[in-house]
């Protein structure tokens, strides 16, 4: 290197130089916060995945042994983990959509030339600041069979009451009118942001030619804010496949099994069951599982989206 | 915008608004009804939200019966404790992320992305492991590290997202001057990123203060509970939880951090989408 650096001008010696001391402090400044992160998040994460090749358990002094893919071939055999796994893609695409959806019209709303916008705005703030547990004591109120508002109104119509979470066939619809309700705020707020962006003149000029609100809505607020609708349903669909707390609360899984979403199913083999190693080849897959939908979805609105400009 | 619109467009409108209104609203204020009802009305299948008599003792039951002071005393500690690290951690590391180009960039932001995807049990399970081999496992400071660990990558790319808005012009500036680095840092840097670093110091606040999967990993004893946790063992057995006082719990772990977010709400949006635009 100082070999090169000697034959090299002036100039280019200073700038090297320069550009070599930035580095450094560069590097003075990440390590602070790299240490942690390497220590608490990449070494744990890798030996979480690691774990799933193992027969560990939670018992002390376990021995932990390499098993290679056994777990994984166990797992292909498991059936409970698989309705697990389609509760889980049911449960987080149902919320991720119809979330989009009803956010996407309560922006409009918001957006428009509305009175009681304000009051919404407050309203709509409220269930993003609640903790996840307080957010499903109320709901497990409200949908509670002996006391509840909601078969309290439809005894006033003369229609018998449903055990809304614990039956087999509302318990799911149940928690995921729940998911829409927690998740609307700040997909809500996303969306208005990108809405505010666009310029009045786009649409001016669209009116002026004669285009309707429907037809300026699909021709140019939806185009704008496309790259925002990808990003805000991947996350969505990440953070509701990954939720715990939610459901956790609400229903525990149940009614047999319903609700048993892959974190939950999780959870209990390994603080229940304390099969660890068991339990991380099962994280092993889930990461798996939505990298694989995560690039399939991404793959395909990227295609569509340059299609549609060309 | 001034747009003509046909009259039955704009009732259908309200319409739906008021639905907004109502689907949103509505559990809310039902909480809140019967953080003030008596137990007899709770247990009825009647839809009334004003109480048909107020009864005020919900509150003193709830922070009496279930040490649920001790709780929130618990978790202002483990929350407060994880904001200041998270900061302070993650101020030098967001600076170098957004001043920095090429590839550790690069590699920063991809991990920070990657790192959503991952489920938490799949890094809890060997943090629970590491922090039983050092006796750390049900104590508030493991769980204060754990949370540490896991805000972290957001805190990192929020924070970063401000940096990344302060022109470097500013910082040339002060270096044609022959300001040291520290200097620049300290007068020039920090001033600007100020309302930045308070935005995530409370977006990790409220991340920690309503965190409840990790803290149901980690703590056993009841005397470490943090809110989410004592919360949740209120309802114990169905028929038997006491309504009231859960109800006015409930709203009591509620105010903390619905009082940082109506304060936060802007400059959460902003530094999420300066983040997104730059990441």
């Amino acid at each position: 290197m100082s070999s090169v650096a000697t034959k090299v001008p002036r100039q280019t010696k200073r700038v090297g130089h320069r550009a070599r001391a930035q580095r450094r402090e560069a590097v003075a400044l990440v390590i602070p916060a790299l240490l942690p992160i390497i220590i608490f998040s990449v070494i744990p994460l890798a030996s979480g995945v690691a774990l799933g090749f193992t027969d560990a358990t939670l018992k002390r002094n376990a021995e932990i042994n390499f098993i290679g893919f056994g777990n994984f071939i166990e797992l292909l055999g498991d059936h409970r983990f698989w309705g697990s796994f389609g509760i889980g893609i049911v449960w987080a695409g149902s919320v991720a959509l119809l979330t989009l959806v009803c956010a996407m019209a309560l922006a409009l709303l918001l957006n428009s030339d509305l009175r009681l916008k304000g009051l919404t705005r407050v309203l709509a703030l409220i269930p993003w600041a609640m903790p996840p547990v307080v957010i499903a004591i109320v709901w497990r109120m409200i949908y509670n069979p002996n006391s509840g508002p909601l078969n309290g109104a439809l005894e006033v119509f003369g229609i018998p009451g449903v055990n809304w979470l614990g039956d087999f066939s509302t318990a799911l619809p149940a928690v995921i009118v729940v998911g829409v309700w927690s998740g609307i705020p700040q997909t809500t707020v996303l969306l208005l942001a990108g809405m505010q962006s666009i310029s009045a003149e786009q649409h001016e000029a669209a009116a002026v030619d004669g285009a309707g609100a429907i037809r300026r809505f699909w021709h140019i607020t939806l185009p704008s804010l496309r790259p925002i609708i990808i990003a805000v349903t991947a996350l969505d669909f990440i953070w509701q496949f990954n939720s715990f707390g939610l459901i956790y609360v609400l229903t525990e899984g149940g009614p047999g099994g319903r609700t048993m979403i892959p974190p939950l199913f999780t959870y209990l083999e390994a603080f229940r069951n304390r099969e660890i190693g068991y339990a991380s080849a099962m994280g092993d897959v889930l990461v798996i599982a939505i990298m694989l939908i995560l690039s399939l979805y991404l793959v395909n609105q990227f295609r569509q989206s340059k299609g549609s400009r060309a | 915008m001034t747009m003509k619109r046909p009259w039955y467009a704009t009732v259908l409108m309200y319409a739906a608004l008021a639905m907004f209104l109502f689907f949103l609203g509505f559990p809310l204020l039902w909480l809140l009804s019967a953080s003030f009802k008596s137990s007899g009305e709770l247990n009825s299948l009647a839809v009334n939200l004003l109480p048909a008599e107020w009864d005020f003792s919900n509150f003193g039951a709830a922070l009496e019966r279930q040490n649920l002071l001790l709780a929130a005393g618990n978790s202002l500690f483990v929350s407060i404790a994880t904001m200041v690290i998270t900061v302070l951690l993650s101020m030098p590391m967001a600076y170098a992320l957004a001043r920095l180009k090429g590839r550790l960039r690069a590699a920063g932001t991809v991990w920070i992305l990657t790192s959503q995807v991952f489920p938490s049990i799949l890094i809890i399970i060997p943090l629970f492991l590491v922090l039983r081999a050092i006796s750390l496992n049900d104590t508030l400071l493991g769980l204060i590290l754990v949370y540490v660990t896991f805000t972290l990558p957001f805190t990192l790319w929020m924070l970063q997202g401000y940096v990344a808005a302060i022109p470097t012009e500013l910082e040339e500036a002060g270096e044609m001057d022959g300001a040291s680095r520290i200097t620049i840092l300290r007068t020039i840097v920090l001033p600007l990123l100020a309302p930045g670093l308070v935005a995530t110091a409370m977006f990790t606040f409220v991340s920690a203060w309503n965190e409840f999967f990790l803290a149901l990993v980690l703590l056993q004893s009841p005397e470490l509970y943090t809110l989410p946790i004592a919360l949740r063992s209120f309802l114990g057995a169905e028929g038997q939880t006491q309504l009231g006082p859960l109800a006015a719990g409930a709203i009591l772990a509620t105010i903390p951090s619905l009082i940082i977010f109506s304060i936060l709400q802007k400059k959460l949006t902003g530094g999420m989408l300066a983040g997104a635009v730059k990441g």
